[in-house]
């Protein structure tokens, strides 16, 4: 078998340790192999450390503990080259145009205008936003905004996207589109995607695998395969063993979110 | 919309019309005032003379560099200051209590250490418009959203690069009430110090045409100082709309 995309070995997070509080055991320790073009999701109870995971992978804050390698390189609290990162807040840019939004992406590589130009219609194709091309993020709707994000990422052309609750903000609807589109995307890029979600169906009927956390410092407790075919959409939620992956992460998750909630209902 | 600058307009022309009637009638008697057809005409004599062209400049000179260089450097102060927060804490106070300091006052030390040109103006211009830009500033830099800051990390952005291409945008319109407000207060600082004590310029003749009851040269002077500051002022609130209007703020 190929060497693994992603790697992360006994991975721990630590925070603070300053004034009377002391440390906060955030996260781990976590081993992880993510394989090349795999399409990776992980859930777990609120404030379990799933963010703070994504953030040590792309880069955007360091290990206390244990190393992270992408592509064999270690990731040391740097963003690596070939990572694309979509945040669950509106990071549009609201100074620019849908289609500057998307070439801001490009704006520190050294490829030829005509190269990014091209990059850029691409983006705008495949996420659906050539009319809107001139507009200004205040004039689309949240997943309009949240489309003009994950275009931006796509024009660096990244071989890793990390997804950090991109459709939390959105309805449900539009999260089924949005995911059916990501999945296109995921296709079409082969690109690896890793997904941080908190919606149980989402995760289930978008991933190769999910990992279950526990409630903090987060742990995977469970790593669910769900054997869905590549060519797959949103109406993978009619077939039976949909079902059978939710209930399992839930039944995972049921006690965790309830420890979740006693721990941040009792005095601290 | 339409029907409140209507109004606005007409709150104008009734204040002149009432000015021009009181004057003609002579309830407001000609030493102290002529009528503002009067201020008008001498204002287009004065301005087709050119006699008053030395001043003009100078004036709008000294209160372009005191603007600029209070904007330039209130803003990348304010950039500087935004990421240390020790010293931010220990200078916020500072700002808020800035302005019930009577920078007047500084003047005659300005002209004992720097001589009676137009220095010591341009100072008292930059002191005044230098604070507001800073504040302002600081006031839109807090507003960044933080995911816009990790959206800068993740494109590898420098920290000069992220406060040129992320933070000082999304701040633009907040830098432009300061800036706004600038251009006012060098105006004022100039012009003011000008009026105290002076070698010429357009508060120099003011003052100058006061003290000779030189009323056909003094009322013109202010009405110029109101037109341009008027007129400068009005841009920047059209700019200012503009971008906001661009995000969907009103």
């Amino acid at each position: 078998m190929a060497a693994p995309h992603l790697t992360l070995r006994g991975v721990r997070k630590v925070f603070g340790g300053l004034g009377r509080t002391g440390p906060v055991d955030a996260l781990g320790p976590v081993d992880l192999e993510i394989a090349r073009g795999e399409f990776f999701a992980v859930v777990g109870p609120s404030g379990c450390g799933k963010s703070t995971l994504l953030e040590v992978i792309a880069g955007l804050a360091t290990t206390s503990e244990g190393t992270i390698a992408f592509e064999g390189k270690p990731i040391a609290g740097n963003v690596p080259d070939g990572v694309g990162v979509v945040f669950q807040e509106d990071a549009s840019l609201p100074w620019l145009d849908v289609a500057s939004n998307i070439a801001f992406g490009l704006r520190r590589s050294p490829i030829p205008a005509s190269e990014r130009d091209a990059r850029v219609r691409r983006a705008l194709e495949m996420m659906g936003l050539v009319d809107f091309a001139a507009s200004y993020p205040a004039q689309l709707s949240g997943g309009m905004r949240q489309r003009v994000c994950i275009a931006r990422t796509l024009v660096t052309e990244p071989r890793l996207i990390l997804l950090d609750e991109p459709f939390g903000a959105l309805d449900q609807q539009t999260r089924l589109l949005m995911g059916d589109e990501l999945l296109r995307l995921w296709r079409a890029t082969g690109a690896t995607v890793f997904l941080i979600t908190h919606a149980l169906d989402e995760a289930a009927m978008l991933a190769d695998r999910i990992g279950v956390m526990s409630s903090r410092p987060g742990r995977f407790l469970d790593v669910v395969t769900t054997g869905w075919p590549r060519e797959r959409d949103s109406r993978i939620v009619e077939q039976q063993s949909f079902g059978a992956v939710t209930a399992r992460l839930w039944t995972t998750l049921r006690e965790e979110s309830m420890k979740a909630l006693g721990a941040r209902a009792a005095p601290a | 919309m339409k029907l409140v600058v209507l109004w606005r307009v007409l709150v104008v022309v009734a204040a002149i019309g009432l000015l021009e009637v009181l004057c003609l009638a002579g309830a407001i008697d000609r030493i102290t005032m002529p009528p503002p057809h009067e201020i008008a005409r001498d204002l287009w004599r004065m301005l087709v003379s050119g006699r008053m062209n030395g001043a003009i400049r100078k004036t709008l000179t000294n209160a372009a560099i005191a603007f600029a260089s209070a904007a330039i450097a209130g803003v990348a102060f304010a950039a500087l200051l935004h990421g240390h927060r020790q010293t931010r804490a220990t200078l916020d106070p500072l700002f808020a209590t800035y302005y019930a300091v009577p920078v007047f006052a500084f003047y005659p030390l300005l002209i004992a250490v720097f001589g009676l040109g137009d220095l010591p103006q341009v100072l008292i211009g930059f002191m005044l418009g230098v604070v507001a830009v800073i504040v302002n500033t600081l006031n839109g830099l807090d507003r960044v959203p933080r995911v816009l800051a990790k959206t800068a990390a993740v494109n590898r952005l420098g920290r000069f690069r992220t406060a040129s291409s992320i933070t000082l945008p999304f701040a633009a319109p907040h830098i432009l009430t300061g800036v706004k407000l600038a251009v006012a207060y060098s105006l004022i600082g100039v012009v003011g110090s000008e009026f105290i004590m002076s070698r010429g310029g357009i508060g120099y003749e003011i003052s100058f045409a006061y003290n000779n009851f030189d009323n056909a040269t003094m009322y013109p002077l202010i009405v110029l100082i109101l037109a341009l500051s008027i007129a400068v002022n009005a841009l920047l609130s059209r700019w200012e709309q503009r971008l906001r209007l661009r995000r969907g703020q009103r």
